[in-house]
């Protein structure tokens, strides 16, 4: 055999993730601290519908903050706010890392992260003025859309330059799945506005295209991204390799092939050509294979290594986000069968399902890589174990009462719907004090997040005390403690 | 290199396959289908103008889709016939005029594709979108009072304003503005019970 040549090891690797890291921290710093900001927001305008449901007189009066609008805000904020910067910046760290380059274009990002988040104030100010498109899950004015695209094409351009550049030699798996959203977000919300918004197809298809990109935009968007972070954490903090390159194949390309084909079963029951949904219906079953595989990847990986979940708080998060995307995802394919549709179908179970993957999977992947990121970036450890620590328990907890809740009152008020001796009236009164204890849930996550956020706070801004080694879960650092040191080291105490 | 293409090109063709199959091709499937003319000379479904095409803009900037499907399921799927929410399934034809649909996905309040035959007066939609407790008690629905002109009691009610059943506040009529009308309207036109041949198929 003749020896491989050996490529010109630019810097070594260590080194190299320094290189890396000091080269993206502005971007990243940027697109995840904004991610948590408007997460921050869309809670608190989850909350405010949550609340109008089983309180209708709450803020009422108001035309701006009418439930159908701060409904949407929800949803827009979530998604494009949260989700798009969080996996942004995720994407774009994740990419420079594993190819080894310093970020490109970065005053460019920069201005896109920006201009982003000025499309979203616009966009959100838009729809509380009424001026929501009317599109589920596209409702932000057509006038704001090229606020979000432009900054994506940023994106993009540097995805693939980083990757054309790349140092190192093979493609590693998240690789695979941010070269994915790269290529799949901007012909997903290009081709929708199109056949919506801007009326490209007619009746009925247009139904179709809102729920191929509603799903899509999960599917092909918050979901690889999450898949991606899972791939790269949970063998980077256990050091262990993933289980199988075989598997991470398969999972790959069934996860690309059949998820693009679910999203009709959003429309199940509707008045469209059965065989539509259909497909929809077979897209989603066909669902547990990617799932089934993905699943055994992460969990086999993390097999023999479960004592460290004691302490990591990476670990912690990207083990519950990657154990909830095999539940959910389960869930999901098992919902989308046509007779658990005839019951679910227009209930509040679908909202459990959701939260269930929104807040179960994608965002504690996305937490798990800013508390894995923000130390290396900054240079700095986060400040408190016991905010972590609430963070964690808040969003198990909080989710689990959301889910729990909502699944149940879905299925019950599915089953009255379907009976039609039961009054209207009757069912939404049944329904009332699940609504109540989904706002319970929603304030434990929402404390959750703040406690995230001062953390985050902490660690962006320099101060004079830091500790020395990274913040594991099961230590004593807390708020008082590090203003106790803090003191001490003004005193000309230790540094 | 050419390994990336091929990952990039498989990943777009994923997209392009389920684009097409499942919205190009239905779109073109419906481009057949007409409004049909009724003995009477008019069409169904019409296109929507006036105070209908007003009060639909509103329907959505409300948001009221966020709580109301317009969509009937089949006999045998669901209860909504059995509930009275329509005569028949809802069919694509039944769409032809919607621009953006409006079918929805959330039944926190009743399907509204027939509220018009369900519900013709104008008055019970007035009095219920002022404020949903008078004729429904214990409804979760958002009070609409801003499309109203509350008239107290003392003060000369003008022609078209409409009974409060219950006074509140000294109110006792209402007179809807131009939103509140045109919101009406388009509630009172919402009707899908014209036969239509294919959904009985
Ligand atoms: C928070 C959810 C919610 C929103 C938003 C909402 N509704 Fe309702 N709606 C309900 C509920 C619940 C009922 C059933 C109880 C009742 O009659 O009030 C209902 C009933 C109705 C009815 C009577 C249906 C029947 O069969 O008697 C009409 C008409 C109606 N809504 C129209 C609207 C319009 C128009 C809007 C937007 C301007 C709207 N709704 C927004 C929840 C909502
Ligand atoms: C404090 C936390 C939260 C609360 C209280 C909350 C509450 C709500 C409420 C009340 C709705 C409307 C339900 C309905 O119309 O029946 C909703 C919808 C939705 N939420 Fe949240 N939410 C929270 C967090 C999140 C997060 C973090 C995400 C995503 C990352 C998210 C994603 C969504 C989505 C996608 C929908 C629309 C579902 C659909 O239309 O099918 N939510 N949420």
């Amino acid at each position: 055999m003749i020896a491989q040549p050996i490529p010109p090891v630019v810097i070594p690797e260590v080194e190299a993730r320094i290189e890396v890291d000091g080269s993206s921290r502005p971007v990243i710093v940027l697109y995840w601290g904004t991610s948590l900001i408007w997460l921050t927001i869309a809670s608190i305008a989850g909350l405010i519908s949550s609340i109008k449901l089983h309180s209708p007189e709450f803020l009422g009066g108001m035309e701006w903050l009418t439930f159908g609008r701060i409904r949407a805000v929800h949803w827009d904020t979530a998604i494009y706010g949260f989700g798009g910067l969080a996996a942004s910046g995720t994407l774009l760290w994740l990419q420079a890392r594993l190819c080894q380059v310093r970020l490109p274009y970065r005053n460019l990002l920069l201005v896109g992260g920006v201009v982003f988040n000025i499309g979203l104030v616009l966009g959100t100010a838009g729809v509380l003025m009424g001026q929501s498109t009317g599109v589920e899950t596209l409702e932000f004015p057509l006038w704001a859309m090229p606020l979000l695209v432009v900054p994506y094409v940023f994106i993009v351009i540097a995805n693939f330059t980083m990757y054309f550049k790349k140092v190192t030699k093979h493609t590693y798996v998240s690789q695979w799945y941010l070269m994915a959203v790269t290529v799949w977000f901007p012909i997903l919300v290009l081709s929708a506005e199109a056949c919506t918004n801007l009326g490209a197809v007619d009746g009925v298809a247009q139904a179709i295209a809102n729920w191929w990109y509603g799903h899509n935009v999960v599917g092909l968007f918050a979901t690889p991204t999450g898949i991606a972070a899972a791939y790269y954490l949970i063998p980077k903090v256990i050091g262990k390799p993933i289980h199988s390159y075989h598997l991470s194949l398969l999972g790959f390309w069934s996860n690309a092939i059949f998820y693009n084909w679910a999203g009709t079963h959003h429309l199940t029951g509707g008045p469209l050509p059965a065989w539509t949904i259909t497909l929809g219906v077979v897209g989603s079953l066909m669902m547990f294979i990617p799932v089934i595989t993905i699943g055994i990847n992460h969990h086999m990986t993390m097999l023999g290594s479960f004592h460290l979940l004691k302490t990591s708080p990476t670990l912690r998060f990207a083990v519950m986000g990657s154990m909830i995307y095999t539940l959910s995802s389960f869930q999901g394919s098992l919902e989308a069968l046509r007779s658990h549709q005839e019951v679910t179908h227009f209930t509040h179970y679908t909202i459990g399902h959701v939260h269930f993957g929104m807040y179960g999977f994608f965002a504690p992947l996305m937490f798990a890589m800013m508390y894995y990121g923000m130390p290396r970036l900054m240079d700095q450890e986060w400040s408190s174990a016991r905010l972590i620590r609430i963070h964690f328990w808040c969003t198990v907890v909080g989710m689990l009462i959301y889910v729990t809740a909502m699944c149940y009152a879905g299925i019950r008020q599915g089953l009255m719907m379907n009976d039609p001796s039961i009054p209207f009236l009757n069912i939404v009164r049944f329904t009332i004090p699940y609504l109540a204890l989904r706002t319970l849930g929603g304030l434990i996550l929402l404390t959750g997040t703040i406690a995230f956020l001062i953390n985050f706070v902490r660690i962006i801004t320099p101060h004079k005390y830091t500790w020395k080694t990274p913040t594991m879960l099961d230590t004593e650092r807390d708020w008082k403690k590090l203003v106790e040191l803090e003191k001490q080291s003004e005193n000309g105490g230790t540094k | 290199m050419s390994r990336t293409f091929i990952l990039a090109f498989g990943i777009f063709l994923t997209i392009a396959s389920s684009i097409t199959g499942l919205v190009i091709i239905p779109n073109w499937q419906f481009q057949a289908l007409k409004p049909v003319v009724k003995l009477d000379g008019t069409r169904y479904p019409e296109v929507y103008f006036g105070d209908q095409a007003r009060g639909r803009e509103i329907y959505i900037d409300q948001g009221c889709i966020y709580c109301h499907t317009q969509q009937v399921r089949m006999k045998g799927y669901g209860a909504d016939i059995r509930r009275g929410w329509g005569t028949r399934r809802s069919v694509p034809r039944d769409y032809l005029m919607d621009r953006p649909h409006q079918l929805g996905t959330q039944r926190m309040g009743p399907d509204l594709a027939s509220i018009g035959a369900r519900q013709p007066s104008v008055d019970w939609h007035a009095i219920h979108l002022y404020n949903p407790q008078l004729t429904s008690p214990g409804s979760i629905m958002p009070r609409f009072e801003y499309f109203f002109r509350e008239v107290r009691s003392g003060e000369a009610a003008p022609a078209d304003a409409i009974k409060v059943p219950q006074q509140s506040n000294g109110v006792t009529h209402i007179v809807p503005t131009d939103r509140g009308r045109a919101l009406i309207a388009y509630l009172k036109r919402l009707n899908q019970s014209f036969p239509l041949p294919e959904a009985n198929q």
